[in-house]
């Protein structure tokens, strides 16, 4: 069963400029949270920060009781088993093959025979859809396979949390969709902590089961994936909608003459709310929760065709559970 | 401020690293085989540059140092004279060139790549601590093959030496190997040693620094191996001259 990151008034900069300020969030134990950005808001930093690798200026990081912040260095480094990362390019080690990658973690923290070893290694690297792959160098591969390679590093301990940064960038759609289904069947298999960072927002209105948006060097929203797919907030909107109207301008903010100039025009209605991606075999996640089971709770109306298909008019979504539905 | 702030707050950063890779020197399990491969490859790029370097440097000195002793008319010290000059000054800053320029810079381009691949972050991550695996092998490795070119390069310089003393300007064979300890002592070659050991940690604690802060991309590899090389020459004739200096304190001269 995973744990829960309890972050409370979390703040960085670097020299004078502010990358953001005051974050405060709870990442539930067990469930995917998906921390969405406009290019340049510090994403990134965020889960470097959770990792204690970056010190923040302000507030603190409680994960089973420790703080990551005040932590003294070895301490800290116990604190890590607990996570397992995917940086962007998977950060290889270049100069070992995958096999020796996968191994590193087991060889190092592990007092496992190499028999062992070997299994767990073949099991990971088949999970990832790796098998046969061992002996080549990261140098020899593309792209997705290094980001699965690290990924299969990153699960080798048994992680309680999975930090992910950036899982689709540099990928093509139909493998975007491919890891994203992987997130949600290890989801199923290993109860750990997700925490994805991305801006990708396919993989944000159908992958998670928490939404957070950093904008303007603040958390904008954070909250389960219908309270922010159903908000009318105008940085959420136009976010989750990939639309220009709204205060975000291609340079982080717009300012006051153009936001004036659209004051008039009418924003298009909200697109239905897409079903969360299912487990590749049906299975029920722990965390799963009923369609549509948050907007009931709290009063809120989502927007018409909600929760009848799997892309809700955005291409490139996982459409298993229509076909489910239709057979 | 921040004229004044900045370069203290990267000479801060700089010790404080230097002292976390002597705190990670006895801790276990020692990387043998890093260690190795570290050494194998800083010996692989520095030998040869030595050896073609030294030759030239060694036939400098003996030129200079001929023409001078028969100027002086001490044509008989011309051999005690160019094994001194090679071994205390020549062959350790010959050594420090070639550790800073070839060894250094490979180093922080290596650990700068990896730093800017995130492999230094993922090893973080996964409970490695980089200084204790990546950089205490090469510090190590860096001040072995230091000492070890060092004597390298007096043989060779003072073998050039007596090639162009000899050779070249017709000096005798036997005044100049007979006059080889008339100035020179042991203690030179130990301070000499010493110089070189010292020269090879620093350069290597140098790169290691810029490349562990490397950042911004390809660009950024290439300017903290720029100022690695910079930055270590610099230290090195600083650390050359105080060095020197304590010596003549220290070791009483031959009259």
């Amino acid at each position: 069963m995973g744990v829960a990151i309890d972050v409370q008034g979390l703040t960085k900069s670097f020299g004078s400029q502010q990358i953001w300020n005051d974050v405060t969030l709870t990442l539930p134990p067990g469930e995917i949270s998906v921390m969405l950005g406009p290019s340049g808001t510090g994403k990134s930093v965020f889960l470097k920060t959770l990792v204690g690798l970056l010190k923040p200026d302000k507030g603190s990081i409680i994960i089973n009781g420790d703080d990551l912040v005040t932590l003294k260095e070895a301490d800290l480094y116990e604190v890590r088993k607990l996570f397992g990362v995917l940086f962007q390019d998977g950060a290889l080690f270049g100069s070992m093959s995958l096999y020796d990658n996968v191994a590193f973690p087991l060889r190092e923290h592990t007092k496992k025979s190499e028999s062992d070893i070997r299994n767990i290694v073949l099991e990971k690297m088949d999970l990832v859809g790796l098998s046969g792959a061992e002996d080549k160098l990261p140098g020899e591969i593309s792209g997705g396979m290094r980001k699965r390679a690290g990924l299969a590093r990153a699960l080798v301990l048994d992680p309680e949390i999975l930090l992910i940064d950036e899982p689709d960038s540099g990928l093509d759609p139909v493998r975007t969709s491919y890891i994203n289904q992987l997130f949600i069947d290890l989801n199923a298999q290993i109860d750990a902590t997700f925490l994805i960072v991305t801006h990708d927002i396919n993989t944000a209105r159908t992958v998670p089961d928490n939404i957070g948006l950093l904008y303007h060097r603040h958390l904008a929203m954070f909250g389960p994936r219908e309270m922010l797919l159903s908000s009318e907030e105008p940085v959420v909107r136009q976010f989750l909608n990939a639309q220009t109207i709204g205060p975000i301008g291609m340079s982080e903010e717009k300012d006051a003459d153009e936001l004036a100039a659209e004051s008039g025009q009418e924003l298009p209605p909200l697109p239905p709310i897409p079903l969360q991606l299912g487990t590749s075999d049906g299975t029920p996640r722990r965390a799963e929760k009923a369609p549509g089971e948050w907007c009931r709770e709290n009063g809120v109306t989502p927007p018409p065709g909600s929760f009848e298909s799997g892309n809700a008019g955005v291409p490139g979504v996982n459409q298993s559970r229509d076909e489910a539905a239709t057979r | 401020m921040n004229l004044l702030t900045g370069p203290l707050k990267q000479a801060g950063a700089f010790f404080a690293m230097a002292l976390d890779v002597l705190r990670a020197l006895p801790k276990r399990p020692f990387q043998t085989k890093e260690f190795i491969q570290q050494c194998w490859f800083i010996a692989s790029v520095t030998i040869v540059p030595t050896a073609l370097v030294s030759i030239p440097f060694g036939a400098v000195i003996a030129l200079q140092l001929g023409t001078l002793t028969r100027q002086l008319g001490a044509q008989s010290f011309t051999g005690a004279a160019s094994v001194l000059a090679v071994v205390r000054e020549a062959s350790p800053i010959v050594t420090a060139l070639l550790i800073a320029g070839a060894g250094g810079s490979a180093i922080c381009a290596d650990l700068g790549s990896r730093k800017i691949r995130e492999e230094l972050d993922a090893m973080e991550v996964l409970g490695i601590s980089p200084i204790q695996r990546l950089v205490v092998p090469r510090v190590l490795a860096a001040m072995l093959v230091a000492v070890l070119l060092n004597g390298l390069v007096s043989v060779v310089g003072v073998a050039g030496g007596y090639f162009f003393n000899v050779v070249i300007q017709g000096g005798t064979p036997g005044a100049y190997l007979a006059s080889f300890t008339a100035l020179a002592q042991l203690a030179d070659l130990w301070t000499s040693e010493i110089k070189a050991l010292l020269f090879g940690a620093v350069a290597a604690l140098v790169a290691s620094y810029k490349g562990l802060t490397a950042g911004g991309g390809p660009k950024g590899v290439g300017d903290a191996v720029n100022q690695s090389v910079v930055i270590t020459f610099m230290f090195l004739f600083v650390i050359n001259f105080v060095v020197s200096a304590i010596y003549f304190q220290v070791v009483p001269q031959k009259v």
